[in-house]
């Protein structure tokens, strides 16, 4: 029973980081770019669900509406002005580096409007939460919905990328974008969905990561962003379906370390684990491996 | 050719570098105004720390030059960041120093302070960190501290704990990577070892992972611990304390000065989780004796926030310097060194009853004397603790 | 008169060394200026270690790398204890910070050796966060360390500084978070230079070697080089290593000039990997005097900046962006080589000259 309460406060955890990671394996999948902003545009998330839900009073929907509309729209700048001008530059190492100079700006452009004070997130779920076993395990609503969220969001996805027109040239541009551009496909246009969409991912999961764990300040995307990528990675980054196994299986690890092993020791649970998987499967757990060519 | 290219550009680099940097010396003459140089997080993870201290200075530097200075000499101050790491902190006080600082106020943090006393004591320039509680803060022979000290915080706590019987078993979370929460951590359970009580649970957590308190409650509440002690700030507290109500677990949670802030600087917080919390704190938001009333209220419409116990440190900073340039009539005119010789000989001297303490006295050793009051939480608001 | 015959690699390399020179004479005249600038010296020099040690992992190997401040830390932790331990053996001040520098780098070197024997091997983003991984660990780790000495010698904890059971006259070195304390102040910024001009000299050379074309063989195509017999792992490894070394000496250097420092998220985690990340990235990637002058410039700017306080970070920000877009983006490049060459065409005489001198060189050189 103890055990199972532990797995259930880990999955809530991993479920938060699953969501984060989600958009940030589509941005990779696509743009091919680790887009080290992806952190800071859930925090900006967060902060424009508190402004319209706190601050002025509104509905939580509306809130949270609000916060996909901000990020999907700063996230579709941010693309056409500091990234795509790096798309074709000789090293793909350039485009990182400007994504972690617009980091810096977002914390500190939020440092300025927000303060430096601490905000309490009022959380917009409202749903109770499931009591097993004379309360011995407790599942709270953010919980509930931030595992239904990554589930709808990865079979969402799935068909998105499957099914239409648009996901279908997503899949030829991240194949290889030259030839897509030759079959017609506006790779430029594409790229720019592929950071609308996943901003509007991070928007989401700024509010559901805010709503968790109770706490805004303009590094608030910081760590989830990295435990993020890590659980990006650690599931293959690229598979959607990798994004979520890997967010979740992060969350138990980290959550069991520190209730078995050491509270202290967590993190280097999580990083060691992640450097054991790689070094035996070096893409991931559901990595694709590519056959390299000379 | 390309390389001629480069060479160019890197000379012109270097000739602009020249350029921007000439324009920086600074004046370091003896002046005839006092000026104040503070130091502290305003930008990073410790943001709140370092501009509660900026905006206290501000504030009475503000305060004393509208009632005519001290001895009738205006002072000016500048505040400088570190983001809260020991290079940028020295940085920073090198700056200050270029602007002419004849007095430190700083740094905010215990870490930053260790590092800038090393090189402030070469200089042989007073300081006064208004919250650096490491022993090892005030270490030098210039450098004195407000706040209380990690020892007399832990140990404080335990004994107190211990005499009023508050738990049996306890349980201790703290932030494993900060140099303040280990401090009081340590000294707590050193003292722990001579109390009735027993610790049942000793988790920490890690700057890393500052969130998610689930596990380390859940630990505490299987051990039975009936008191959870918190040697950690408010912002971390305010999360355990909404994590446990979630999980039914209702403890008493004991904090320290840190803790502050909880009823006032967490927007959003639902203050109805704090209920019952005990903590020691020298300062209250919400007291409602005069000194603080009048502090609160000219923070508040300065900041449009509350001020938090850093900002009435260093409140208390700015005037513990006043009272002593005042007693041991000094003047900017003393130069650094002569300053530091006046205020250092004053210092272990004096008594100073301010917002964070009453008749606060010094040792030598620059630690401070004064003793934390428990206070309860009732109804929304602090009460003395009996 | 006979002509110093220079091939036009050594001609290059010469540059390098001239622009250290040139640059730390600047900074040195700069450095009088005040007390700020003054104390940037030092760090400006371990910046610069960082970042060309880093550029043989990126540059030349071609191979990302996240967790160099993790080994800075290493030389840093190991560096300062090993200095303030000795003080009470070693008198010489002057040999006991040799030491100390070389220990800091040994063992850096060695885990830089450990790390990379089995994660070399992954590639890409994967080795990125693997290395990440490792600096966060090292960091995380340091942060439980407590270390001290008395009368009976060293002692050591991961718990707290009471279980270290120190006696009376006991001293703590490492206490936890709060870092390692009392480490003499020997780092000077003569040394400083010294010690950039040796890393700049062991890149070189490395760079230059068989060794060094084996590493760039790699680089440009890993399944070619192993078809032509290059032992892959070896000189990934070799490479590796030695980066790790230069920046655990970059480390132990840095440590001597502060009386107390802390392993943070700001100057050891990820944060200062992906700093030391930007400084290669923006001087051009493999190009070592890049390196060397984008790391003093974007080391200083944030300290320039503190007149605009609150501000400073975000013009930071903004001026990165900005100096990205213009060194990287292909249209800028464009732009430049357009300018470039209108200004080819006013200097045309004196290349000219140029040409035919270096032209008679080569013929005598063939002779």
């Amino acid at each position: 029973m103890r055990f199972l309460s532990y797995l259930i406060s880990g999955i809530s955890l991993g479920s938060v980081y699953a969501i984060i990671a989600l958009g940030y394996t589509m941005v990779y999948g696509i743009a091919k770019m680790l887009n080290f902003a992806h952190g800071d545009v859930i925090m900006v998330g967060g902060f424009s669900a508190f402004t319209i839900i706190s601050m002025l009073g509104y509905p939580p929907a509306l809130g949270v509406l609000a916060a996909i509309v901000i990020c999907t729209a700063l996230g579709v700048i941010i693309e056409k002005v500091a990234y795509r001008p790096l798309r074709n530059a000789s090293s793909s190492l350039a485009v990182l580096i400007t994504a972690i100079g617009v980091s810096y700006l977002l914390q500190n452009l939020a440092l300025l409007i927000f303060g430096s004070s601490t905000k309490s997130f009022e959380s917009v779920v409202n749903i109770p939460p499931l009591k097993l076993a004379d309360g011995q395990v407790n599942i709270t609503g953010e919980t509930i919905v931030t595992i239904l969220a990554c589930i709808v969001v990865m079979v969402m996805l799935t068909l998105f990328i499957n099914r239409t027109k648009a996901g279908q040239a997503m899949l030829a541009v991240s194949e290889d974008k030259g030839a897509a551009q030759l079959m017609g496909i506006n790779v430029n246009g594409t790229i720019a969905l592929t950071f609308a969409i996943g901003s509007a991912l991070a928007a989401v999961a700024g509010v559901l990561l805010c709503s968790a764990y109770p706490t805004l300040s303009p590094t608030t995307g910081a760590m989830p962003g990295i435990k993020a990528f890590v659980a990006a990675v650690f599931g293959g980054i690229g598979s959607i379906p990798g994004a979520l196994i890997g967010g979740l299986l992060l969350g138990v690890i980290e959550t069991l370390g520190k209730a078995y092993i050491s509270s202290q020791l967590s993190d280097v649970i999580v990083f060691g684990i992640l450097i054991v998987v790689l070094v035996v499967k070096p893409t991931g757990i559901l990595g694709r491996k590519i056959q390299e060519k000379v | 050719m390309k390389k001629m290219k480069k060479v160019l550009s890197a000379s012109l680099i270097a000739a602009m570098m020249l350029t921007l940097l000439s324009g920086c010396g600074g004046d370091k003459a003896a002046s005839d105004t006092w000026k104040f140089g503070g130091i502290g997080p305003a930008t990073g993870d410790y943001a709140a720390y370092g501009i509660g201290v900026r905006n206290g200075i501000e504030l009475a530097v503000k305060e004393i030059n509208e009632a005519g200075g001290i001895n009738g000499v205006q002072i000016d101050y500048k505040f400088e960041d570190d983001q809260t790491d020991n290079e940028k902190s020295v940085n920073g006080y090198n700056a200050l120093k270029d602007w002419g600082m004849n007095v430190l106020i700083g740094s905010t943090t215990s870490g930053c302070s260790i590092a800038v006393s090393d090189v402030s004591s070469q200089d042989h320039m007073f300081q006064l960190t208004p919250s650096a509680s490491a022993i090892d803060a005030v270490k030098t022979d210039n450098a004195f501290q407000v706040c209380f000290t990690d020892p007399s915080q832990g140990s404080g706590s335990a004994q107190y704990i211990g005499d009023h019987a508050l738990g049996t078993k306890i349980a201790i979370i703290h932030d494993s990577s900060d140099v303040y929460s280990t401090g009081i951590y340590e000294n707590f359970i050193a003292e722990a070892a001579n109390q009735s009580f027993e610790i049942v649970a000793d988790e920490a957590f890690t700057a890393d992972s500052k969130t998610d308190f689930n596990v380390q409650l859940k630990k505490a509440k299987e051990a039975g611990a009936d008191l959870v002690f918190l040697p950690i700030y408010y912002t971390e507290a305010a999360l355990i304390l909404t994590q446990a109500a979630a999980m039914d677990y209702s403890p008493i949670f004991f904090g320290v000065d840190g803790m502050d802030g909880i009823l006032t600087n967490v927007s959003g917080f639902d203050t109805t989780l704090a209920e019952g919390v005990i903590l020691l704190t020298p300062f209250a938001a919400n007291a409602t004796d005069e000194r603080t009333v009048n502090f609160v209220t000219a923070y508040e419409a300065a900041y449009g926030i509350t001020p938090n116990q850093f900002a009435a440190d260093a409140y208390d900073a700015v005037y513990i310097l006043k009272q002593l340039i005042e007693e041991s009539g000094a003047t900017p005119q003393d130069g650094i060194s002569g300053i530091c010789d006046k205020l250092s000989a004053q210092i272990v001297k004096t008594s100073f009853t301010g917002l964070t303490g009453d008749e606060m006295t010094w040792s030598a050793s620059g630690e401070v004397n004064k003793y934390p009051k428990a206070m309860e939480i009732v109804d929304g608001d602090y009460q003395l603790f009996e | 008169m006979k002509k110093i015959k220079l091939s036009r690699q050594s001609r290059s390399d010469l540059i390098t060394y001239g622009i250290i020179l040139l640059l730390s004479l600047v900074l040195f005249f700069v450095g009088q200026s005040s007390y700020q600038l003054k104390g940037l010296l030092v760090p400006v020099c371990a910046q610069i270690i960082l970042a060309v040690s880093l550029n043989l992992t990126v540059g030349i190997l071609g191979e990302l790398s996240l967790g160099h401040a993790g080994f800075m830390c290493i030389g840093t932790f190991v560096g300062a204890s090993f200095s303030i331990y000795m003080e009470q053996f070693i008198h010489i001040p002057a040999l006991r910070f040799f030491l100390a520098l070389l220990v800091g780098a040994l063992s850096a070197g060695i885990m830089g050796f450990l790390i990379g024997l089995p994660v070399l091997r992954l590639k890409g983003d994967y080795l990125a966060i693997v290395t990440l991984a490792f600096g966060e660990i090292i960091k995380n780790l340091i942060n439980m360390v407590y270390l001290g000495y008395d009368g009976n010698g060293l002692h050591f904890s991961m718990n707290d500084t009471a279980s270290l059971g120190l006696a009376e006259d006991g001293v703590v070195i490492i206490k936890g978070p709060q870092g390692v304390t009392g480490t003499p102040a020997d780092s000077n910024f003569g040394i400083g230079v010294l010690l950039v001009l040796l890393t700049v000299f062991i890149v070189l050379n490395l760079v230059h070697s068989r060794d060094g074309r084996a590493i760039m063989a790699i680089r440009d195509n890993e399944i070619a080089a192993e078809s032509v017999g290059i032992h892959i792992t070896k000189y990934k490894l070799m490479a590796f290593t030695i980066s790790a070394a230069l920046a655990g000496l970059a480390g132990s250097f840095y440590a001597h000039n502060y009386n107390n420092i802390k392993a943070s998220t700001n100057n050891f985690g990820y944060n200062m990997s992906i700093m030391i990340l930007v400084f290669v990235v923006l001087g051009g990637i493999g190009s070592i005097r890049g390196s060397v002058i984008a790391a003093t410039v974007l080391y200083m700017l944030p300290e320039i900046l503190r007149f605009m306080s609150q501000y400073r970070m975000l013009v930071y920000a903004i001026v990165l962006i900005v100096m990205m877009l213009f060194t990287w983006s292909p249209k800028a490049q464009a732009w430049k080589a357009v300018q470039l060459a209108r200004c080819k065409k006013k200097l045309q005489p004196l290349t000219d000259k140029f040409r035919k001198k270096s032209s008679d060189e080569l013929k005598k050189e063939g002779e």
